[in-house]
Parts: structure tokens; sequence; C-alpha cells
């Protein structure tokens, strides 16, 4: 039995410590905005912040976390700049498929927080794990630097 | 079926020589009454409208990332005179009699097909209904029709400032004559289309609300997860299930009945991935363990010489024109297969009871979805509930079918809604694969350079003798040489193209984003590109000068030249290609910029895409089709193939079957000729364009003619 703190609220849940954040959230809380993509960290799918700082989820144990606060895509609306980040996504029409944006948004959120003003190359760094098949990085680009200037 | 297949050879050869619209289609019932509306509720196959006021629009075409829902909505919306934000979206439920898309035959969406298929019907529908409110109000108020106007979500009668919503008609309205026949706006009084309002399946993807099949649930639900055999055709030769079965939380191990795969059903994926991992299965592979790329690669090249070739174009004398020239090339051009990979892996949630079955999935094909539900499980289609959600991407995957019939297989084998789940590594492994294609291409040119006649003889699987055997003609498939020689922009003399359907050994063949003119664009315009220069002349001026009858195309070279600043110099290492093509209806030519730099790395630096495709809808949405397009299809120029070896796809995931990231992109500008030509489609073209683009930017900057896919390692020195 664990209990996690996530989005601000405790859950205890019943599982295997080895058992990944992901299937947690998904399948056992009932939480899919979090998405699974890959299963081996390449895509940036799963992506939540534990303590703040962004993590791929598919590789998370529970049995790891402890009592490190958990924010997932639901509640990243929140916090002032991930709102910014979500209005700066519609108002570039960043979206397509949409089934990568959760991680996109968790990402670019955790950029934002720890670097307020990003260049280009701050933002190939941050972003560059997480994968986009329909290929939106151009709006994804803008629409961190206009989440920036927000 | 007589009538479908009919209309099906017609429309697909319509949908997929791309050029004419929707004017070739079936006329559809789309304007009589929805059967399954509520009777005080005016309704068509497109729109209800209940006395609550409630606006729901039936999308015919379903939403996999392309923008399909809210141009939908923009066209009824555009005659129905209602506001974006006064309707519900609701996914169109299986229904040929509605909702086949005209072009396809067949309910479905594919082949960058859904905006000319509901160009007319959509605007058609909106506004028989508007008449009809219209006719209703005037009735109450007994007024002339003429002297009502409807707004907004209202009718009113500016004389007598009466006005009501459309809720408050809609009862009346639905008793009303269905008009034969309804005016549609001149497009000078477009008020929603040709704007770029926001996409209205955008909110609930930024914040996890938005529902996949993936996400679905239903009360009792299980999660499965399975493997198919790893080489096609093979079945389980043995497997631990008391290890599987000891896993906590497993609550099934099942079998198909043709040993072809297995499946771990749990509380949770965590639960039947582990028991997957404990069921250490293994297989006989069967005839097909020992095919290999090499020796699927060796029999396409005996069969493209050998095969027997069904002609696909020819004008004139081509073989003679080109034997007859002053300068002759010929080249032989390879492309790999491809997996569709699209980011959320092929899934299906199915609950099968005894008298009826219930799906919840994303599909590019509901009717294909229900009709393989009921063939598996056994029971009558109209007892098989259907309901489609949202994709995570497909790029064609989701055409086929194979998913669902899986699913229902281990499905029909326990009581409760069991969601399958596809790991991504049996995603990679057991896709239907864009065909590996083996082509001959050769041209003659005069003493001045001009191209006097070409050749191409490509040789590949056929996915339409699958998928729409009866849009074969004459045994073509004119899928495998769309935009190829004899069905390019360019004015030739003498021009032949064939093709030699080749089967590969256990290897499925599918769709995939762009289909034939993914295929032959590569081929054509690095071609020419080589044609160009052993003309010693520029590769912009070559193309025009065989584009003096194709205005719109060459209006969109020199715009991408123009644009590109073509002709400047670049660094050391730098170079532009160009493309021009006409496919799904519309015009594009584009110049691709790259570096190669010493070690070999390929690095594009700048796409520039000049884009004609008639009367747009959404303007941003064109955009950003073309924006991702092209960096899906430069992803896939640089990196993608799968390979085989002992039977076995040696691709598995990410890692190794790669997608170009943010630090890769180069700039894109996407510029638009905007005019009221019948609407093109536009999902597929970007990525049928840029490998060609960005192979000739490669020979610009190196010198280096590279004819085979993908582009990455084959430079690489270190």
């Amino acid at each position: 039995m664990f209990t996690l703190s996530i989005n601000g609220q405790s859950h205890e849940v019943d599982v295997p410590q080895d058992m990944p954040l992901l299937w947690v959230l998904r399948d056992v809380l009932g939480m899919t905005g979090t998405k699974f993509g890959c299963g081996i960290a390449q895509c940036g799918a799963c992506t939540v912040h534990l303590g703040g700082k962004p993590v791929r989820s598919c590789l998370l144990p529970v049995g790891v976390i402890g009592n490190q606060p958990i924010v997932t895509i639901e509640a990243i609306g929140d916090s002032p700049v991930g709102a910014k980040v979500q209005h700066a996504w519609l108002d570039k029409e960043v979206v397509q498929c949409g089934y990568c944006q959760s991680g996109q948004i968790m990402a670019a959120t955790a950029l934002l927080n720890e670097n307020p003003k990003p260049t280009d190359a701050d933002i190939d760094s941050a972003m560059s794990g997480n994968i986009c098949r329909c290929g939106t990085y151009v709006r994804i680009r803008a629409a961190i630097h206009a989440a920036a200037s927000a | 079926m007589g009538q479908i297949a009919l209309s099906r050879r017609t429309l697909v050869k319509t949908a997929i020589v791309g050029g004419a619209g929707l004017m070739l289609g079936i006329r559809l019932p789309s304007l009589a009454r929805g059967a399954e509306a509520a009777a005080d509720s005016l309704s068509n196959a497109f729109i209800k409208i209940d006395p609550s006021g409630t606006i729901t629009l039936i999308m015919p075409h379903v939403e996999v990332g392309q923008g399909i829902y809210t141009a939908a909505a923009m066209l009824i919306a555009e005659e129905l005179e209602v506001g974006l934000e006064q309707v519900q979206l609701q996914a169109a439920p299986p229904d040929l009699s509605k909702y086949t898309d005209p072009l396809l035959g067949d309910q479905a969406t594919g082949g960058s097909t859904s905006v000319r298929a509901d160009w007319m019907r959509l605007r058609e529908a909106g506004a028989a209904a508007r008449t009809m409110l219209i006719g209703a109000a005037a009735k109450q108020w007994k007024v002339d029709p003429a002297t009502c106007k409807a707004e907004h979500g209202a009718v009113t009668h500016a004389a007598s400032k009466r006005s009501l919503a459309y809720g408050a008609l809609a009862t009346a309205a639905a008793t009303l004559p269905v008009p034969d026949k309804v005016p549609l706006k001149a497009p000078a009084d477009f008020k929603l289309i040709g704007t770029s309002p926001k996409r209205l399946d955008t909110p609930a993807k930024v914040n996890g609300t938005a529902i996949y099949g993936i996400d679905a649930k239903l009360p009792g639900m299980k999660i499965g997860t399975l493997a198919i055999c790893p080489v096609n055709g093979g079945k389980v030769a043995s497997m631990n299930e008391a290890a599987a079965r000891a896993i906590p939380g497993v609550r099934a191990v099942l079998k198909l009945a043709d040993g072809s795969a297995v499946a771990v059903i749990g509380d949770h994926m965590w639960a039947a991935k582990q028991g997957l991992e404990r069921l250490a299965v293994t297989w006989d592979g069967g005839p097909n363990a020992g095919v290999t790329t090499k020796s699927l690669v060796a029999a396409m090249d005996k069969a493209s010489q050998t095969g027997k070739a069904i002609v696909g174009k020819k004008v004139g004398d081509a073989e003679a024109a080109v034997a007859g020239a002053t300068t002759k090339l010929s080249a032989i051009y390879e492309l790999p297969f491809l997996s569709h990979a699209p980011m959320e892996p092929v899934n299906c949630l199915l609950h099968i009871r005894p008298d009826g079955a219930e799906v919840w999935t994303g599909t590019q094909v509901p009717v294909r979805t229900q009709n393989a539900v009921a063939k598996v499980a056994g029971l009558k289609p109209e007892t098989v509930v259907v309901n489609t959600l949202i994709s995570g991407g497909a790029f064609g995957r989701r055409l086929d079918i194979d998913m669902i019939e899986i699913a229902a297989g281990f499905a029909k084998q326990v009581p409760y809604p069991v969601k399958m789940i596809w790991t991504r590594e049996e995603d990679v492994q057991h896709d239907y694969y864009r065909p590996h294609y083996y082509d001959r291409i050769s041209a003659g040119l005069d003493a001045s350079g001009k191209l006097v006649g070409w050749t191409q003889r490509n040789t590949g699987s056929s996915v339409m003798a699958r998928w729409a055997p009866g849009a074969l003609e004459n045994g073509l498939d004119t899928d495998a040489v769309e935009a190829a020689v004899g069905n390019t922009p360019y004015d030739v003399p003498a021009e032949l193209s064939e093709y030699v359907q080749l089967e590969p050994d256990g290897v499925n063949t599918g769709w995939w984003r762009g289909v034939g003119p993914t295929h032959n664009l590569f081929v054509v315009e690095s071609f020419v590109d080589e044609l160009a220069h052993a003309a010693k002349q520029d590769p912009v001026a070559f193309r025009a000068a065989m584009l003096q009858k194709s205005p719109r195309a060459l209006a969109c070279l020199k715009l991408a030249a123009e644009k590109s600043g073509w002709g400047t110099p670049l660094p050391a290492g730098h170079g532009r290609g160009v493309e021009v093509q006409f496919a799904f209806g519309t015009y594009i030519a584009s110049v691709c910029e790259v570096e190669v730099t010493p070690k070999g790395e390929v690095l594009p630096r700048r796409v520039v895409v000049a884009v004609d495709c008639g009367s747009v809808v959404n303007p941003d949405t064109v955009e950003a089709q073309i924006q991702g397009g092209t960096i899906l299809g430069l992803g896939t120029a640089l990196y993608n193939e799968i390979t085989l070896s002992e039977g076995r796809v040696e691709q598995s995931n990410f890692h190794d079957y790669r997608t170009l990231r943010m630090n890769e992109t180069p700039k894109i500008e996407v510029y638009q000729i905007r005019n009221t030509e019948e609407p093109g489609g536009i999902g597929e073209t970007g990525t049928a364009a840029v490998a060609p683009a960005l192979g000739n930017a490669i020979f610009a900057a190196t010198g280096k003619r590279l004819r085979k896919l993908p582009f990455a390692n084959q430079l690489q020195t270190a």
C-alpha cells in the first residue's frame, strides 16, 4: 500500500512497488490525461512532475516516489505557469492529434518554471525528449516563447 | 452491392488520381430525416436540433489530428447560420447509407479526401435545415419566408422585430418537407469558410480531459496486452501459463484459435505486461521464418525484370523516344517498408455479450470495425455498437482492422469488457507496413536538353488489391502509379508507367500517409533533378519549362523559388533542392535547404512550401498540416525503415524507429495561393513533398545522388 500525493490530493493505492506510476494513474486512479507512448522513456508522452521536475512516469516505480508531490496534466492549469502554457498552446493552435501534448505541456511548464525566458537552444534542450508524430514542433516553440512573454 | 462496387471503382479512381472533386460523387440521402432522431427534433444525417436548443453536428469523418472536426463544423455552420460556440460535435455511427465518403466508396477517413467529400454535402445539409427553420418561423408568423433571416442560431423577422431560437422552431420545422434543392452561399458571402477560428477539439487536449480510444472505460473492464507471433504466419509453440497466472492481478491467459497470438488479461496494464513476460512464449515461425529484407529485395529485383507489368499510363512511344534520345538516363529507386507508429498505440475496448457487442476505439473505418467484430464474435452487425473516439494519430494505420479482429478474438473468450492495448513493440513489429518499392525509371533528353520521353516501372505490394479490390482497373492498382511518370503536372511528349505487383512473403502492407504520391514523388522528383543536371540546366528552370500548360503548378514553383531565395549563395556544405507536385487535388512546390557536415550528418535547415489547394476551409489548418506533414516526412526520409531478419521485424520502438525531434526541426515556411477552385486535399501533401526536396538538396550540397530511403546513414563517414 502506497500513499501518493497527486495534484494536491492524497491517494492510497494497493499496487506492487515496481508498478510504474503511469499505470497507477491510468488504470488504478482513472486519470487518463497522462499517456502511454513507448514504455521505455523515449517519447515523453507520459511526462508528469515529481517534486516539480519532469519525469517519465512509464519507468517510475511507485515504490521510489515516497512523499514527493506529483502533478499531472489534469492539474497543471492550477499553476500560473501551467495555465499560461495551456493558453499559449490554444492561442498558437499547437495541437493536432493531441496525444503527445499532455507530455509536451508538462515538459514546457517545467522548463518555464526553471527558466522563465528560454532561448531556442534552451527549448531544444528541454523539449527534445518529447516526440510528436504529427510534427507540431514549430508551433510548440512559438507557444513556449509566447507563454514566456505572457 | 453491384452499385457500390461500380461506384467504388469510379470513385476511388477519382480520389486517387486526385484531380476531380465531389462533383463525380454519388448523391447521398443526407438531407433526409435522421432515422434515430427524436420526433420532436429537426434532423438530417449531419444535424440534430432538439427543442431544448441543443445543436448537434454529426461528423462523417474521424478526427485523427488533421482538424476535420473543425472544418466539417465550419462547413455546416456556414449554411446553418450558427456560431461554432453553439454546437456540439458527435462522431457518426457506422452507416454506409449516410456517411460513405463518396471519394473512397466507404465510410472511411483517408486519402486526404475529407474536405473534398464534405465540401458540398455538409453545406447542403446546413442550408436545408436553415430553410426548414425559416419556413417554420414564417409559417408561425404568417409572413413570407423571404422576409425572414437566419442568423446565429435564430430566425428573425426584422419588420415585426420578432425572433425565435432554432430550438423553439425545431419541432415545427421537422414537419415541413425537406427541400429538394437548396441555394448555397457565394464565396464572397462566407463568414466562416476561409477564416481560421480556433479548433473545436483542442481545449480538451490541453488539459487531459480528451478521451482517446486508449482512455475509454467501462464498468468491470479489464486490461489486456498481447504478443503476436514475431514471424507472420507462425504460431505458439509453448508458453508457461501457470507463471503468468501467478502474477497478482492477472485474470486470464488467452490464445487466438489459430495460435497466432496470445494475450494476458489483468486488472491493469502492469499486471498484463508482467504476466505476458512471465508467459515466456516460444513460437513456431512457420514458412516465413527465413525471410530477410535482402531476400525480399532480390525477389523484387527479379520481378521488376521478368514479372507481369500492367500499364498505368501510356502516351506516345516512350521506350522508342528514350532509345533514340541524345542523352539517356536510367536509375533504380528504392523505398523501405514503413511503420505508422501513431503516438497512441493500437488498442480497442470491447464488450462482447451473447446478444451483441459494444466497441470503443479510434478507427478510420467504423463500418469495417462493426463488421469485423460481428464476424469474429458470430453476431449480426446491427447488434454491434461502434463508438468512434478521436485517435492519437493514425497515418493510415487505423484504416485496417486487424487490431479490432484480434481484440474481438480475445474479448469473445471472456464475459467482461476488455481493453486490449498493444505495447509499442507490438505496434511497430505487427503493423500493416507501407510497401517496400523497387522502381526502375529511365528518360531521354534531346540535344537541347529537353525531355523527350520517360518510362517508370514500379514493383511492390498492392495495398489496393487487398483493401479495395473493386477499385482495381483491369488489374491495375492506380495508387501504385499515382504521381508517377504519366501522372505529373509536366508536359512530356512520350510517357509510360507500369506496375508489377509482388506481394512480399510474411509482410502485411497497408496505407501510409501520402500513399502513392509519397512513393512516386520521391522517385519522379529526384529523377527530374537528375535530368536537369544531365541537361546542365537549373532544376527550377528545367521544371518551369515543362509546366507551361500547368499554370497553377508553375505559380507554386515560382513562389517557392522566390521565397526560398533560390539561386542565392549558401555556405559550403549547404544545398537547396526543389520539387513540384500535383496530388490529392492540390498543387505544391517546395524547396528544402540542407547542411551536410564533413562527417556526413544531414541537417535540414529550412523548408519553403508554396501550396494551392483551391478553396480553403481553414487556412491555419492548411498551414499546420503542411508544417506537421513536412516534419513527419523529414524524419521518415532521414531515419525510417522496417527491415526483416529471420522473418522478424528488426525495429521495435522509438529508439530504433526514430521520429524527428524538436532540436532537429528546421524552419518551415508555408505560402498559400488562394482562389475559388475546387478544394484539394491537404493532410498528406507535405509528407509526400519533402523527401525528394531533401534528396535533391543533399545532391546540391554534396554531389551525391541518394536513390534509396532512408538517407541519414548513407553519407556518414564516422
